[in-house]
């Protein structure tokens, strides 16, 4: 997808609360800033998910400057937050581990997130993208996941490995790299089981499938996506740290923007653990999944004009 | 980030004792920690005004700022007000007079609906109730494979509908029910966006036809502020009859749940908590209330205590605290009984906002290690550092490294610990000893 269409795609998608809360908060361009409008302001990152730990010293800076008369009108107020939040946001979106054969992601979450629909949607871009991306349903555990991505491999025409019902997922991602080598593959995409980061066997068993991978191709895995739902709250932030810890996460994507959420979770979690956030996911079809943009994502919080 | 209400509230009430009178600005004060905490249990912003206006209307009927324990009655009444806002009691399934009993199920993508519908089948049968389960998510690729294992597992048939009539083919089986001696029909739908105006139409046209007894909402545990302009849209649209919070086991507060049931007043009727088919649960308010305001277990802790502290000592102590006397000779038997009450990390646990700390105890050896090496450190300290702490300066903190076979950083970190030991204890010490924390059912976990 070229880089202008996927710009416009995410804009339009996250661009939804526009017209709604957000929306009235725009009205003319040389509007005054007042106490009510840092108040709907605030009212509206918050609403966005953003964390109150964020957005209270934000506020407090913006009414500062508001008393002192730095801050008057209100397109310089927007901008004043709009280059805050997209500064927060600056990352390499690139995915890593460019030229190793295979290239190993692993794509990991808690349950629901998007973690299998993101596995076949990445697929479809680096196939897209002239790459032969193997994908791996190593989730072993939930009813039908591996029939789910086997699915997917099949809309996306993309070669697969499969994991059997309750076997070993490491053991899975373990052979799907070997062969990737003997087949010429150039990346591989295994898809896991969903996992509440608080289950400690749970978390237990991802580290291991990090570990086998490991011996498997040296180096590898060279990205481990963690996949955060777009609708998550605060949550997101314990995911992340647990994640993280488990599973050294090397960046992240955000699905199910196409919604009404917006994401403000991320921003906190960016802040605190120095994570790119390298895919946004924009719908349930193939070409649902764009690279991060972090103009368009803070537009979708802030309308772009002012 | 997740900071736990009732430490804030109690340094930010701390600050006020003493003072002759206490303002309805400290109050004030107080209730802006209670509406961070709240936010970062994601209730929404709309709710947890609402929520801060009745708590702070009813705090000052109270006289809670006359009271050495306002603290605690705030949270006290704040808990209230979010168990009314829950529902007081559980609401029970519909059941209707002539079978079947019909249940849809809808919500957002991922939100937890093919396995609750497998949950709930489980349930009822458990029950002798006779479950039907409908596939009725004909767009999710392999939607149908997995209600069909999983009503494998469980024993229970599992029908799929034609994609090219989704409404009536739903309607058609439900009715059929019973001629297969099936009293129960649960029908799992395909997961959608509120704002999707052809996915909302479909199912609203499976409702129009199969008339239900219950459309459950389920609601996803670790949502946001966006779950009740989702959860309000699917109610324009759906005759909703009860929410369900899923995915619950996890460390989620679930505030969004709370705002949904307070915007829509849907109740919560069930609650999922794993991912196994029998983690399904009739919903309590109090037990959720309290995940909310991140009250961990106090009352367990504080039951624990009563039993393994000694009475007199705790007395002692608990008065020492209060009057600011508690010394290194205290700490020390402190950490002793402590000891006795079960591994440390455990009971920090079950102390509000000390579960990160928990996780940072060193176990086993180590711990014996460290606590030989406090009681070195203290051994080696003269009876008026022992008293007053404070008089320890760099030049006496030296001497006790020297004389205990530790390090200065050693000695510091132990006077740190022993400040915010201190702390805590205070607040602990003085709910133990007055029995005047809010008398609540004891919370396992959700
Ligand atoms: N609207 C929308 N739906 C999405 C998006 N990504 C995934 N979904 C949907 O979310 C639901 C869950 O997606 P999955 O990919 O199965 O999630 P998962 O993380 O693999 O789930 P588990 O393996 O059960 O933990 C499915 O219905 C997907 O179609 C997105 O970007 N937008
Ligand atoms: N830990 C935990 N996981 C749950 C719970 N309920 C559901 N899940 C998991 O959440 C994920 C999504 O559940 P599904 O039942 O597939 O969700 P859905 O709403 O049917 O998803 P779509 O059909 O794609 O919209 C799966 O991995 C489930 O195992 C729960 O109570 N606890
Ligand atoms: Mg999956
Ligand atoms: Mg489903």
């Amino acid at each position: 997808m070229p880089a202008s269409a996927a710009g416009v795609t995410i804009e339009s998608a996250l661009a939804k609360t526009r017209g709604g809360f957000l929306g009235r908060l725009f009205g003319r361009g040389d509007e005054k800033v007042t106490g009510d409008w840092l108040d709907s302001l605030e009212e509206g990152l918050l609403r966005a998910d953003l964390s109150v730990s964020l957005v209270d010293p934000l506020m407090a800076q913006l009414r500062d400057l508001f008393a002192t008369g730095e801050l008057k009108t209100v397109p310089k107020a927007l901008a004043a937050v709009r280059e805050t939040l997209v500064a927060a946001l600056a990352g390499d979106v690139r995915l890593r581990g460019d030229g190793k054969t295979p290239r190993v992601i692993l794509v990991v979450g808690v349950n629901g997130s998007g973690k299998t629909t993101t596995a076949a949607k990445l697929a479809k871009r680096l196939k897209d993208s002239g790459e032969r991306p193997l994908l791996v349903a190593a989730d072993t555990f939930r009813a039908a996941a591996i029939q789910q991505l086997e699915r997917w491999a099949e809309r996306v025409d993309v070669p697969i490995v499969s994991g059997k019902p309750d076997g070993d997922p490491a053991a899975v991602v373990f052979d799907a790299v070997s062969a990737a080598t003997a087949r010429g593959n150039t990346t591989v995409i295994a898809d896991t089981a969903g996992r509440l980061h608080t289950k400690g066997q749970l978390m237990e068993e991802l580290g291991k499938i990090v570990r086998v991978t490991a011996r498997a191709r040296e180096g590898a895995p060279d990205e481990v996506l963690l996949v955060l739902d777009g609708t998550a709250g605060q949550n997101a932030i314990q995911q992340a740290r647990q994640f993280t810890a488990t599973a050294a996460v090397t960046g992240l994507v955000v699905t199910k923007l196409d919604g009404t959420a917006k994401g403000g979770a991320v921003f906190a979690i960016v802040q605190e653990l120095k994570l790119p956030v390298k895919l946004l996911g924009v719908g349930e079809k193939a070409e649902d999944l764009v690279p991060m943009d972090p103009t368009a994502f803070v537009n979708g919080l802030l309308p772009a004009s002012g | 980030m997740f900071e736990q209400l009732s430490d804030r509230l109690n340094s930010t009430f701390e600050r006020l004792r003493g003072r002759p009178r206490v303002s309805e600005g400290d109050l004030d004060e107080a209730l802006r920690d209670v509406r961070v905490a709240l936010l970062e249990a994601d209730v929404n912003l709309k709710v947890v005004r609402q929520l801060i206006a009745t708590v702070r209307e009813r705090a000052l009927g109270e006289r809670v700022l006359e009271s050495i324990t306002g603290a605690q009655q705030v949270v006290k009444i704040v808990h209230d007000a979010i168990v009314e806002m829950l529902g007081g009691t559980a609401t029970p399934l519909a059941r209707a007079e002539r079978p079947p009993t019909v249940v849809v199920l809808a919500g957002l993508q991922g939100s937890g609906k093919t396995t609750t519908a497998a949950k709930l089948a489980n349930m009822l049968r458990k029950q002798g109730r006779k479950p039907l389960l409908i596939a009725a998510d004909v767009y999710r690729p392999a939607a149908i494979d997995q209600l069909v294992t999983l009503g494998k597992q469980l024993g229970v048939p599992v029908r799929a509908v034609d994609p090219s009539r989704v409404a009536s083919d739903v309607a058609t089986i439900a009715a059929s029910a019973p001629l297969e001696g099936r009293d129960t029909v649960i029908v799992d739908t395909a997961g959608r966006l509120h704002i999707d105006e052809s996915m909302m139409s479909e199912i609203a046209e499976v409702v129009a036809a199969v008339k239900p007894h219950e459309v459950l909402l389920v609601v996803d545990a670790m949502a946001g502020q966006d779950a009740v302009d989702s959860a309000s849209a699917f109610h324009a649209r759906l005759p909703l009859t009860g929410l369900v919070l899923a995915k619950a086991d996890g460390d989620a507060r679930g505030g969004a749940s709370l705002s949904v049931r307070a915007v829509t007043g849907v109740p919560l009727k069930l609650i999922g908590t794993g991912e196994k088919l029998d983690a399904l649960e009739v919903f309590h308010p109090d037990r959720l209330a309290q995940r909310i305001l991140g009250m961990g277990d106090i009352l367990t802790l504080v039951e624990r205590a009563q039993e393994h502290v000694d009475q007199k000592t705790a007395e002692e102590q608990a008065r020492k605290f209060l009057e600011a006397q508690f010394t290194l000779d205290d700490f020390y038997s402190q950490l002793q009984q402590v000891k006795k009450m079960g591994p440390l990390g455990d009971l920090l646990k079950m102390i509000p906002g000390m579960g990160a700390m928990a996780k940072q105890l060193p176990e086993g050896p180590e711990a014996e290690r460290q606590m030989r090496q406090i009681e070195a450190i203290i051994s080696s300290m003269t009876r008026g550092e022992r008293a007053d702490p404070t008089v320890i300066n760099g030049s006496r903190r030296k001497r006790i490294a020297a004389g205990s076979g530790t390090t200065v950083s050693d000695v510091n970190q132990l006077l740190k610990q022993f400040a915010e030991m201190r702390k805590l204890m205070k607040q602990f010490g003085s709910m133990a000893k007055s029995g005047r924390l809010p008398r609540m059912p004891g919370m396992p976990r959700l």
